[in-house]
């Protein structure tokens, strides 16, 4: 597989003199593959959004490498690494600029001085995308936060990036505005090879990822696929982190005598062991 | 302090073409006392609801009595100061209005504001700060270089620093992890236990509102479509899937148990905690058997 991201011994601090401030980012190593989706999840003041910056230029690493797309992040290269990386932010009412949903997501597109045609062409496409082809002339500030986030997907999009950054882009939605971000994302990744990084305090969303990191006082404390990461259990919960639905359950039924051949990442998989295993079906 | 709201209705940019109804013959009654859950999607009212409730906005329609004041359509309110003393609203993301240059005197501005003396204000603001459970340093601290989940303590601090009796919490943990956001909302929970606080969350979370409240009101499309207690409300899951709401992971989990066995439990279990202990009773009824 191909490496998209990497970071190699990363240190940041918002205060480099002060040898006593603990460091944002501190000896951070590991690489994203071309298509794969990443989970980052962590305390606040972790270095998740630290680190998210890290890779788009935002901040410069005071020691360590950054790699994005196989050339060493730097000021020369910064707006043409940019361009591949698309990122949706935390707040839906913070990151729109048109006046319609058509001139949002083509702002980027102008920027970039996009021929008209084409730049039409791609409005279309990546608001088709994410299923906001109907709102075409709507207000932003008329959608739903879902239906928000999803427009900010689409002007990422529009710039036909390589890896897209959700930066806790669910946090403030509801349940079911949740849920269509994550449809998306999920569609996207089946129709293109994009690679997702999602930050996010979400453990349901983290246990969709193919690969989760998990930061602690701005080092990484873990990485592993789902399925290994959360077998840690009750270390989690130390770290400020908590657990999916599912095997919450699961260790709470078996302190109450639920047999169990397992704990369970999934609810399908917990109601199964359940019956298998206490009712002899 | 009781709250009601009878036949309450708003409208943003009353008289103008730009008019927007917003609330529609909402009637709600909270009792002093109360944790009271208020849900609904994006754009269903909550927010305008919510602030009616420290007489932020006037109805436009209908009338909100918060304890002893009485706040008519068409009627200029009168002696308001104290009712906002006795509300407190934690708008989402309080933190964005800490301005003062320490933490103590931010937390000390609004007891100040109504006229608590400074030595009064500081005990206050000292107390608050241990029982929100903040390193005393932060008090002399900058608020701007606090982590984001002690800035939103310290915004909290600021509000309970009035010593309110209603608090009105508006999506209180967006943005936190998963400790910060149960840290905060045991906190509520105390002080709705320990010192008769009543509660009013506005939240997305169906879970916090079946862990927490007694009192659920679903708000859609501007009205007060349903409210009763968390299992009356949650246990109806057709009525909440009108409104595009679905019933906390844990009543569906049960459900699905219920299905399989054939037969309902005998209560709504609210928390993983009681659905488990609930399993655990069947089970061993079932080994017994």
């Amino acid at each position: 597989m191909n490496e998209i991201v990497s970071l190699q011994d990363v240190t940041y601090s918002y205060s480099p003199e002060d040898s006593d401030m603990r460091k944002a980012v501190d000896g951070i190593s590991f690489n994203i593959n071309d298509g794969e989706w990443i989970a980052i999840v962590g305390h606040n003041g972790s270095g998740k959004s630290t680190m998210a910056k890290l890779m788009n230029g935002l901040l410069f690493p005071q020691e360590g490498v950054v790699r994005v797309l196989g050339e060493t992040l730097n000021e020369e290269n910064l707006w043409a690494i940019r361009s591949q990386m698309g990122m949706v932010f935390q707040n839906p009412d913070n990151q729109f600029v048109g006046a319609t949903v058509q001139d949002d997501v083509a702002f980027a597109l102008e920027n970039n001085g996009i021929p008209f045609e084409d730049m039409v062409k791609r409005v279309h496409e990546s608001l088709a995308q994410v299923k906001m082809e109907r709102f075409l002339n709507s207000e932003p500030h008329h959608l739903s936060g879902g239906q928000k986030q999803r427009v900010a997907i689409a002007g990422a999009l529009a710039l036909k990036p390589r890896i897209l950054i959700l930066d806790e882009a669910t946090s403030m939605l509801d349940p079911q505005g949740r849920e269509e971000v994550l449809t998306t994302v999920h569609k996207l990744r089946e129709d293109t090879r994009l690679t997702v990084l999602s930050i996010t305090h979400d453990l349901e969303e983290a246990l969709l990822a193919d690969r989760i990191l998990v930061m602690n006082q701005g080092k990484m404390h873990a990485e592993g696929t789902p399925r290994e990461i959360f077998a840690r259990g009750q270390e989690l919960v130390e770290l400020g982190l908590d657990l999916p639905f599912s095997l919450k359950m699961s260790s709470l039924m078996l302190a109450q005598g639920v047999s169990l051949e397992t704990e369970h990442m999934s609810e399908d998989e917990l109601v199964k062991d359940i019956w298998i295993s206490n009712f002899n079906k | 302090m009781d709250i009601e709201l009878q036949q309450v209705g708003y409208a943003y940019s009353k008289g103008t073409p730009f008019e927007k109804q917003a609330l529609t013959d909402v009637n709600l009654h909270i009792p002093s006392g109360s944790y009271q859950a208020i849900i609904g999607h994006t754009g269903s009212g909550k927010s305008t609801l919510l602030q009616h409730l420290n007489a932020l906005l006037k109805p436009t329609e209908g009338t909100v009595k918060l304890g002893g004041l009485e706040i008519r359509a068409n009627k200029k309110a009168k002696n308001l100061k104290p009712v906002r003393q006795k509300i407190g609203i934690v708008f989402q993301f309080p933190e964005h209005q800490l301005f003062d240059e320490t933490v103590l005197k931010d937390i000390m501005f609004g007891p100040l504001n109504f006229g608590v003396p400074a030595d009064e204000a500081e005990r206050r603001a000292r107390a608050l700060v241990e029982q929100l459970g903040l390193p005393e340093e932060v008090l002399e601290k900058s608020p701007f270089d606090l982590s984001g989940g002690q800035m939103r303590r310290v915004a909290i601090a600021g509000v309970l620093a009035m010593e309110p009796s209603v608090l009105v919490l508006d999506e209180p943990t967006a943005g936190l992890d998963p400790r910060g956001r149960q840290e905060i909302m045991e906190l509520f929970h105390r002080l709705y236990v320990e010192k008769g606080l009543t509660i009013i969350l506005v939240t997305h979370s169906m879970e916090d509102a079946a862990r927490y409240a007694n009192r659920v009101a679903i708000m859609h499309e501007g009205r007060c479509v349903l409210s009763g207690d968390p299992e009356e409300i949650f246990g109806d899951e057709q009525h909440l899937s009108e409104f595009q709401l679905s019933a906390p992971r844990v009543v569906r989990l049960q459900r699905r148990f219920e299905l399989l066995l054939g037969y309902s439990l005998d209560k709504l279990c609210l928390t993983e905690e009681q659905l488990a202990v609930e399993m655990g009773n069947i089970v061993r009824k079932e080994r017994d058997f």
